[in-house]
C-alpha cells in the first residue's frame, strides 16, 4: 500500500497526486499514440467511436453524475452539433469555426432546455428531456430547407488548415483523441473549482446549496449548457466519422446508449465515461465474434466430452442457428444492463477499484468492505 | 362537426389505451416509487400471450383473454422478484435503468419467439359499428372505452374499499413503517406488479383490433403513455386515465387538423407546456422537502 | 437600529398560523435563543429568514437592509449562514469539499477561468483551503478531512454542518437545534464552540434549541414561542420563570 504524505494545500489540488499517475497515464498515452500504426483499420474505427462516445459520456456525467439531473435527451444535442456542422459546411465555413459554432449553439440550446427543467425533478425531468429529444428528431425530419429532411445530409471530408483529413486517417483519430483529452482535463479543472463543487452540492441537497449561497437555478442551467456543448462538439466529430447524417440516427435508442455508457462505466468518476464507452462500442464486435466462433467452440467442447462427430456437428448447427436468431443481441444487451444494475451499481470503474484494493490489501481484503447496506424505501414525495 | 366527433371518439379510444398503460406505471409507482420503463413491453407481451391463446390455439376469445391476463400477472410477479426487488430503495435512476434493460430483453425475446410481423387478434367486436344518426362508431373503439371505465372503477374500489388496497397505500407512503405495522410489504409489492401487468395485458388485448401487435408496439405506445402519466401527475389513478385521454385526443386532433408531422410531436409539446406551468402535472400534489 | 430585526413576521398555511406576527431584534455580537414546544414555529422562523418560505406578511431587516424579498442564495451572500435541524450535508462528497462549498459566497472566479484552471483560480483555491483549515482546527475536525459524509456518525456530521456554516465567514449564524441527537459530552463541546464563535470570531448567533441547559449556558437573551406567537422575551432566568412559558411547557 502507498501512503501519501501531504505537505501543502497544493497536494490536494493536483490532478496527478503521485508519480504512479504519471507512469500509468504516460504509458496509456503512448499506447494510444502508437495505436493507429499497430491496430487494424476496423479496430481504429471503433477506437474513434470510443473517443466520441467517451466525450459524450463526460458531458453527460457532468449533468447526471455530478449535478444529479437525469437526461434521456442527449442524442438531440449530438444531432444539433452534427447538423450545425453539416449545414455550415455548405457555406464553406472552415472547420475550427463550425466546430466552435456547433458547441456554442448546442450549449445555448442546452441552457434553454435547462430553464424549463429548473423546476422539474426525477421522473418529470426524464420525461421532459425525452420529449425534447423527440421534438428535435421531428424537426430534423421536417425542416427540409435546412436539414434535407429524411433524405439526410452528406458531410464533406474534414479539412483542417488546408489539409484534408479523411475519416479513417490517423490524423482524424488524433483529433478525436485530443478533443476527448481536452474535455476530460477541462472537466477535471471544473470539478476542483467552485463551480464543480456547486454542482455536487446541488446533486446532494438543493436546500443546503442554496443556504450556502449557491444560485441553484443558475448552476443547473450552467450544467445543462456545458453538458450540451460538450455533446455538440462530439456531434461534429460524429458527423465527420459517419460522413452522412439523417434524423433516424439520433433516436431515443442513442440517448439510452449514452446513459448506459455512464451507468456501466460508473457515475462517480470520469473514468466511468471512458470505460463505459469502450464497453458499449466494443460489445458489438465482441458479440459478432461470439456469433461466428461460439458454435465451433461449443462443438469442440462437446467432442472432447465424448460426443461423436455427428452429434457435435448437430450441436454446432443448433448453436449457430440460435446465435443467428434476430434480436439475440438486444436480449443480451438487456441482460447486461440488468446485471450491472443489480450486481455492480458502481460500474466498471467501481469493479476496477475493488480489484485494485484487493491486491493492495492482500491478503486482508474483506468482501464486506463493499457490502451494500439494506435500504428501505422512503417516499421521495415527502423528501 | 361530424368529423370532429368521429376524431374525438377515436382519440378517446386511443387515449384509453394510453391511459391503461399509464395506469400500470402509476400503480407500480404509487406502491414502490419505481418507474417501470418496461410497462409498455409488458403490454406487448400480454398481447402476444393473448394472440397465442386465441389466434394460435384457437381458444374462445374470453377464455384466451382471461388466460393471458392470468399468465401475465404471474409474469409481472416474476419480473418484480428477479429485477426489481433486489434494488428496491436504490436511487430511482438505477431502477429506471434496470427496467429499461428488462424492456430491451422482453422486446428482443418476443421478436425471437413471435417473429417481427404484425399480428392481429380476432375479437367478437372487430367488425360491427354503432350508428347514431349519421355518426358511425366502431365497436372495437367503444369496447376500449367501456373496458377502461370498468377497469378504473374496479381498481378504485380495490384501492379504497379492500384491506389489501389500504395496505398498498400504506406501504407506498412509508415501507418501513408499514412493515413494522405487520403489512407483508414484499407480498404487497408482488401483488402490485401482478395487477399492473394484468392491466397492461388488458390494454394489449384491447389494442389489438385498433393497431397490430408487434414486438416494438410496447416501446412506441409506452412513449405515449409516459407523457400521459406525467400529465396526470404520476401517482394519481384518475390522473393517468385523464392524461391518457388528453394525449389521445390531442394526437388524433393534431393528425386530422394540422399538417403532417404534428401528430407525433403535439402530445410532447403540450406536455412540456403543462410541465412549464405546473411542474407536478395536472393532478399531482406539490410537496416540498421539509428542513 | 438593531443589527437584525424581524417585524410582524407571519407565515400562514391555509388556516394554520405557523408564525403569527412575531417581532424580535438581535443585537450585534449576542447569542439569542428561541425556545418553545414542538410545533411552536421556531424552525419556521429560520426558514423564513433563509427564504425557504415566503412570509405571508411582515418584514426582515439585516444591517438596516430589507432582506424580505432577497432571493434565497443572496441571504448567504449577505453574511447569514445556517445549519439544519435534520442535517443537510452533501452526502456523497468529502468533508473537505463540503466545507469548501461553504466558501462559495467568496468565490470570484469565472467559468472559463475554472475550465483552464488559471493561476488565479489556483491562488483562490489555496486561500479558500487556508480558511477551511482554520475552521477545521477550530472545531477539531482534522481526522475527518478526506472522509465521505455518508460514512460518518451523527455527532460528527452535526459539527461538520456547523463548520460549513462557519467557512462562509458569516456575520450572523442561525443554528437549528445544534444539540439534537448529541450526547452529553458532545453537547458540552457544542456549548463551548458556540461561545467561542461569539467571543473569538465575533459571530452573532441566533439559535433554536430544546436543551435548556445548553440554552442557559450560552444565551444572552431568550425568546419563548408557542403557537407561532411570542410568549416571553428576556434573560434565560426571566423567561423560564414567566408564567405563560411554564404553562406552555407543563400544558396547564
Amino acid at each position: 500500500m502507498r501512503f501519501l504524505f501531504k505537505t501543502s494545500y497544493e497536494d490536494d489540488i493536483k490532478l496527478f497526486p503521485h508519480l504512479g499517475y504519471f507512469v500509468s497515464y504516460g504509458i496509456l498515452l503512448a499506447l494510444l499514440l502508437i495505436a493507429p500504426y499497430v491496430l487494424s483499420s476496423y479496430l481504429m474505427s471503433q477506437l474513434v467511436f470510443v473517443c466520441i462516445y467517451a466525450t459524450v459520456g463526460v458531458g453527460l456525467l457532468i449533468l447526471t453524475g455530478f449535478t444529479g439531473q437525469a437526461s434521456l435527451g442527449h442524442a438531440a444535442f449530438l444531432a444539433i452539433g452534427a447538423y450545425t456542422a453539416a449545414y455550415l459546411q455548405k457555406y464553406n465555413v472552415p472547420f475550427p469555426a463550425y466546430f466552435l459554432a456547433a458547441g456554442a449553439l448546442t450549449g445555448l440550446i442546452g441552457a434553454m432546455v435547462g430553464f424549463p427543467a429548473l423546476r422539474l425533478t426525477g421522473i418529470y425531468l426524464v420525461i421532459a428531456t425525452i420529449s425534447f429529444a423527440l421534438i428535435v428528431e421531428e424537426i430534423l425530419a421536417r425542416w427540409e430547407s435546412v436539414t434535407n429532411g429524411n433524405e439526410g445530409m452528406r458531410v464533406k471530408t474534414l479539412s483542417l488548415l488546408g489539409v484534408t483529413v479523411p475519416r479513417d486517417s490517423p490524423t482524424f483519430y488524433f483529433l478525436c483523441l485530443a478533443v476527448l483529452v481536452l474535455t476530460i482535463v477541462g472537466t477535471l479543472n471544473l470539478l476542483r473549482s467552485p463551480t464543480g463543487r456547486a454542482f455536487v452540492a446541488i446533486r446532494d441537497s438543493e436546500t443546503a446549496a442554496r443556504s450556502m449561497g449557491v444560485n441553484v437555478a443558475l448552476y443547473k442551467v450552467k450544467s445543462f449548457a456545458i453538458s450540451a456543448a460538450i455533446t455538440g462538439f462530439a456531434g461534429v466529430l460524429f458527423a465527420h466519422k459517419l460522413s452522412f447524417i439523417s434524423p433516424e440516427m439520433f433516436t431515443l435508442q442513442l440517448s439510452i446508449e449514452f446513459i448506459i455508457v455512464v451507468l456501466i462505466g460508473g457515475t462517480f468518476s470520469l473514468h466511468g465515461a471512458v470505460l463505459g464507452a469502450i464497453f458499449i462500442v466494443m460489445i458489438d464486435p465482441f458479440l459478432t465474434y461470439l456469433k461466428d466462433d461460439m458454435p465451433g467452440i461449443i462443438a469442440g467442447i462437446a467432442a472432447t466430452f465424448g460426443a461423436g462427430p455427428a452429434t457435435a456437428g448437430n450441436i454446432q448447427s443448433k448453436v449457430a442457428a440460435f446465435a443467428s436468431l434476430n434480436g439475440l443481441k438486444g436480449a443480451i444487451y438487456g441482460i447486461i444492463i440488468v446485471l450491472f444494475v443489480l450486481f455492480e451499481p458502481l460500474g466498471l470503474y467501481g469493479r476496477w477499484l475493488k480489484i485494485k484494493l484487493f491486491f493492495q490489501l492482500f491478503p486482508l481484503y474483506k468482501r464486506a468492505t463493499f457490502k451494500r447496506q439494506k435500504i428501505y424505501v422512503k417516499s421521495e414525495r415527502n423528501r | 362537426m361530424l368529423d370532429f366527433v368521429q376524431q374525438l371518439v377515436s382519440g378517446v379510444a386511443l387515449g384509453c389505451v394510453y391511459g391503461l398503460i399509464a395506469l400500470g406505471f402509476v400503480l407500480v409507482y404509487k406502491a414502490t416509487e419505481v418507474v417501470n420503463f418496461a410497462q409498455g413491453d409488458l403490454m406487448m407481451l400480454g398481447g402476444f400471450f393473448a394472440f397465442t391463446f386465441i389466434g394460435m390455439m384457437g381458444l374462445n376469445y374470453w377464455i384466451g383473454f382471461a388466460g393471458a391476463v392470468a399468465a401475465m400477472a404471474l409474469f409481472g410477479m416474476l419480473a418484480e422478484r428477479v429485477v426489481v426487488r433486489p434494488i428496491l430503495g436504490y436511487p430511482q435512476f438505477s431502477i429506471i435503468m434496470a427496467t429499461i434493460g428488462l424492456g430491451y430483453f422482453l422486446r428482443s425475446v418476443a421478436g425471437m419467439i413471435w417473429g417481427t410481423d404484425d399480428l392481429k387478434i380476432e375479437t367478437p367486436f372487430s367488425q360491427g359499428v354503432l350508428r347514431v344518426g349519421s355518426l358511425v362508431l366502431a365497436y372495437d373503439k367503444l369496447s376500449v372505452i367501456a373496458a377502461t371505465v370498468i377497469l378504473c372503477t374496479l381498481l378504485w374500489l380495490f384501492f379504497n374499499k379492500t384491506t389489501l388496497g389500504t395496505a398498498m397505500r400504506a406501504s407506498s407512503e412509508n415501507m418501513l413503517a408499514a412493515y413494522y405495522m405487520g403489512i407483508p410489504v414484499k407480498r404487497v409489492v408482488s401483488v402490485v406488479w401482478a395487477i399492473s401487468a394484468a392491466v397492461a395485458t388488458c390494454a394489449g388485448v384491447l389494442l389489438a383490433p385498433i393497431t397490430f401487435i408487434h414486438s416494438n408496439v410496447g416501446l412506441v405506445l409506452g412513449l405515449k403513455a409516459f407523457p400521459a402519466a406525467v400529465l396526470g401527475g404520476f401517482g394519481s389513478i384518475p390522473g393517468a386515465v385523464v392524461g391518457g385521454v388528453l394525449i389521445g385526443v390531442i394526437e388524433s386532433m393534431a393528425g386530422f387538423y394540422l399538417a403532417e408531422g404534428w401528430k407525433d410531436v403535439a402530445p410532447y409539446i403540450v406536455l412540456l407546456a403543462v410541465l412549464l406551468l405546473k411542474p407536478e402535472g395536472l393532478f399531482g400534489l406539490h410537496v416540498r422537502k421539509k428542513v | 437600529m438593531s443589527y437584525f430585526r424581524a417585524e410582524n413576521l407571519s407565515l400562514h398555511f391555509g388556516g394554520l398560523k405557523a408564525v403569527d406576527a412575531v417581532s424580535f431584534a438581535v443585537e450585534k455580537g449576542e447569542i439569542l435563543s428561541i425556545i418553545g414546544p414542538n410545533g411552536a414555529g421556531k424552525s419556521s422562523i429560520f426558514n423564513l429568514i433563509s427564504r425557504i418560505y415566503r412570509p405571508t406578511s411582515g418584514r426582515i431587516f439585516f444591517e438596516d437592509q430589507d432582506i424580505t424579498e432577497q432571493p434565497p442564495y443572496d441571504i448567504a451572500k449577505l453574511g447569514i449562514a445556517r445549519t439544519f435541524q435534520n442535517i443537510e450535508l452533501f452526502e456523497n462528497a468529502t468533508v473537505l469539499s463540503n466545507l469548501l462549498v461553504g466558501r462559495h459566497r467568496h468565490s470570484t472566479t469565472r467559468l472559463w477561468q475554472e475550465l483552464l484552471f488559471l493561476p488565479s483560480v489556483r491562488a483562490n483555491e489555496k486561500v479558500h483551503r487556508r480558511r477551511v483549515e482554520q475552521v477545521i482546527e477550530f472545531l477539531d475536525l482534522e481526522p475527518y478531512r478526506d472522509k465521505l459524509i455518508s460514512g460518518l456518525p451523527y455527532g460528527v456530521r452535526k459539527v461538520i454542518e456547523l463548520a460549513r456554516a462557519l467557512c462562509s465567514e458569516p456575520k450572523l449564524i442561525l443554528l437549528d437545534e445544534p444539540s439534537s441527537g448529541l450526547n452529553v459530552e458532545e453537547t458540552g463541546d457544542m456549548s463551548f464552540w458556540i461561545r467561542d464563535m461569539k467571543n473569538e470570531l465575533g459571530v452573532t448567533v441566533l439559535m433554536v434549541e430544546h436543551d435548556m441547559s445548553l440554552v442557559n449556558r450560552v444565551s444572552d437573551r431568550v425568546i419563548a414561542l408557542n403557537y407561532g406567537r411570542v410568549l416571553a422575551m428576556g434573560s434565560p432566568a426571566e423567561v423560564q420563570q414567566h408564567p405563560d412559558v411554564v404553562a406552555a411547557y407543563l400544558g396547564a
